[in-house]
């Protein structure tokens, strides 16, 4: 835009201010004041009774170094993302340059990929339930007629997480396609054509034109799947409630855990504030990976 | 191996591929579909002999009110769709056609919503809205999404696509802001407003930490919150029945995606970061 702010008379900023007030006063109550409060609270003792709360300095901090649920949920969480991540990436290209070829019955592939997205996750997580469940669950069902033996997915620590991460993986990466989906589009077929005269092989043209064109689509999903994997909650919540021995617990699981079932508000200000500066930190990583401007204009 | 030879191969195992996992992908709810339509017997058993029946449907209606959780789910989404659109066309008009004192501000601050989403500060909203009286109330649920950051950035973009001529216009025959936004920019933004609101509707619909900590009777809870407390309180294990229910609260959405596939996905593309 090309006006000058001072071409606008004075009643044109009041007028702006005045349209934009109501989602002004909203975020600044629901974002950005429980945002600053929550780091406030995290200095505080959890208040008992009507006694306000006393101030504490970095107690709630020291109590999180010294917590091993806590560090045991940033490691799941880490893991979560680190895992989930790349697969939602790597799968959603697939899916997209499935549905975007020539393969038969497109129609048909690009409704399995994406239902999974209009799914609610807790109706979703119910069915999973089952696919996990022991002796006569589905996924035991199949490995049974393979020769193995049945196994407590859910129950066991060492693939309770895992089987959260696939469920993860499943109800993303439908959704990641579509994007992938409007940049394959964007590729000038000229491009294609050309490797064809010079007879390039799949992998080639993949390489050398697919891939470095869809890269500003990667970064931006990459972002958007490292988001969501430090939200992931309600598979926790419908599955495992965290267990079994807080081998599923994620970071906002055990904020909502440490908050609403145990009650400790100051020291789930303390891990929301945690949580606060991880998503702070994608955010710094994103403006470092996209430019300021790139998506967000 | 020749070029060719070799993509033959390549093709013939990517399309194998594509085929098993479209097969993965559709499991969970060709499953649902079969457990919730046989009689429990047949939960773990696929035979394709087996009747058919709504059985499963009926007992999971009359075990838990879920018509009550329809209606709410339906006023949520439909009271925080509403909602959003005046609240974001107000503020992305604003933003969008006036350089204003403090704009870029402004909007930077708007967008730290898209990060910091309403269900990362749990703790804080909800007391937020224990002193607005605001537990356990449809209005407390959906009020911290009402402003959102994805919905003023994405009206903010389309309505800065709009011809300046044809605002001058509608303000020369003497019409107000007001006016010209209802007049001018709702009509040419409106596939727009179809996306979004599609994406607004899937989403809520869909919603579940906080609303579950909002809630806590019947005459508020929403569908997911409604469906994990019926799934948790023990059924027994009824796979067929949960399976039945899960099918229930899913449908309306489901319905609606296979009727409109096409604008479901451009509307998730269009304004998919919600």
């Amino acid at each position: 835009m090309s006006t000058i702010t001072r071409r606008h008379p004075l009643n044109i900023h009041i007028q702006g201010w005045l349209l934009a007030l109501p989602a002004i006063v909203l975020l600044l109550a629901f974002t950005h004041l429980p945002g600053i409060a929550t780091i406030i609270d995290s200095f505080y003792a959890t208040p008992v009774g009507k006694r306000p709360a006393a101030f504490v300095g970095l107690a709630q901090y020291q109590t999180l170094l010294a917590d091993p649920i806590a560090w045991l949920a940033l490691r799941n969480n880490l893991l979560m993302a680190l895992i989930t991540v790349p697969l939602s990436i790597g799968l959603a290209l697939a899916m997209a340059l499935w549905v975007a070829g020539k393969i038969r019955g497109r129609a048909a592939l690009r409704l399995a990929f994406f239902t999974p997205t209009i799914l609610p996750m807790v109706a979703a997580a119910n069915i999973w339930i089952f696919f996990y469940t022991p002796d006569y669950g589905l996924l035991n069902q199949i490995i049974r007629v393979l020769g193995f033996s049945s196994h407590n997915w859910l129950g066991d620590p060492a693939t309770a997480l895992p089987a959260l991460m696939a469920v993860t993986v499943w109800k993303e990466a439908g959704f990641f396609m579509v994007f992938y989906l409007a940049a394959l589009q964007q590729v000038p077929p000229v491009l294609y054509e050309a490797a064809r005269m010079e007879n390039a092989g799949r992998w080639k043209v993949f390489r050398r034109i697919t891939w470095p064109l869809v890269m500003p689509t990667t970064l931006f999903v990459a972002v958007n799947a490292l988001i969501n994997a430090f939200r992931v909650v309600d598979q926790v919540i419908a599955m495992t409630g965290g267990g079994p021995n807080n081998a599923t617990t994620l970071l906002l699981f055990y904020i909502y855990q440490v908050g609403f079932s145990f009650w400790d508000t100051g020291y789930a200000a303390a891990l929301s504030a945690v949580l606060l500066a991880l998503l702070g930190l994608i955010s710094l990583l994103q403006f470092r990976l996209m430019g300021r401007n790139v998506h967000y204009r | 191996m020749s070029t060719r030879t070799t993509d033959r191969l390549f093709d013939f195992i990517t399309t194998t591929a594509a085929w098993l996992f479209a097969l993965l992908w559709a499991l969970p709810l060709l499953y649902a579909i079969w457990a919730a339509f046989h009689p429990a017997a047949f939960a773990t058993l696929f035979d394709l002999s087996a009747p058919l029946t709504l059985d499963n449907f009926t007992r999971a209606w009359a075990a838990a009110p879920f018509a009550r959780y329809f209606l709410n789910t339906v006023l949520l989404v439909l009271g925080i769709m509403i909602g959003q659109f005046v609240i974001c066309t107000l503020a992305a008009f604003g933003l969008a056609r006036w350089k204003l004192f403090g704009g870029d501000v402004l909007f930077a601050l708007i967008l730290v919503q898209l990060m910091v989403t309403p269900d990362v500060l749990i703790m804080e909203n909800y007391r937020s809205l224990q002193k607005l009286g605001l537990i356990d109330t449809l209005t407390g649920v959906g009020l911290p999404y009402i402003a959102s950051a994805f919905g003023i950035f994405l009206l903010r973009q389309t309505f800065k696509s709009i011809p300046k001529e044809l605002d001058d216009a509608a303000r020369m025959e003497g019409a107000s802001t007001l006016q010209t936004i209802w007049r001018v920019y709702l009509p040419l933004a409106r596939p727009v407003y179809v996306a979004y609101g599609l994406v607004s509707i899937s989403y809520h619909w869909n919603n579940f930490l906080w609303p579950l900590i909002v809630t806590n009777s019947t005459e508020t809870r929403p569908l997911t919150v409604g469906l994990q407390v019926f799934a948790s309180v023990d059924q027994g294990i009824d796979w067929s029945v949960i399976c039945a229910a899960a099918l229930m609260t899913s449908a309306p959405l489901m319905i609606a995606f296979l009727l409109f596939q096409r604008a479901f996905i451009q509307s998730f593309l269009r304004a998919g970061i919600r």
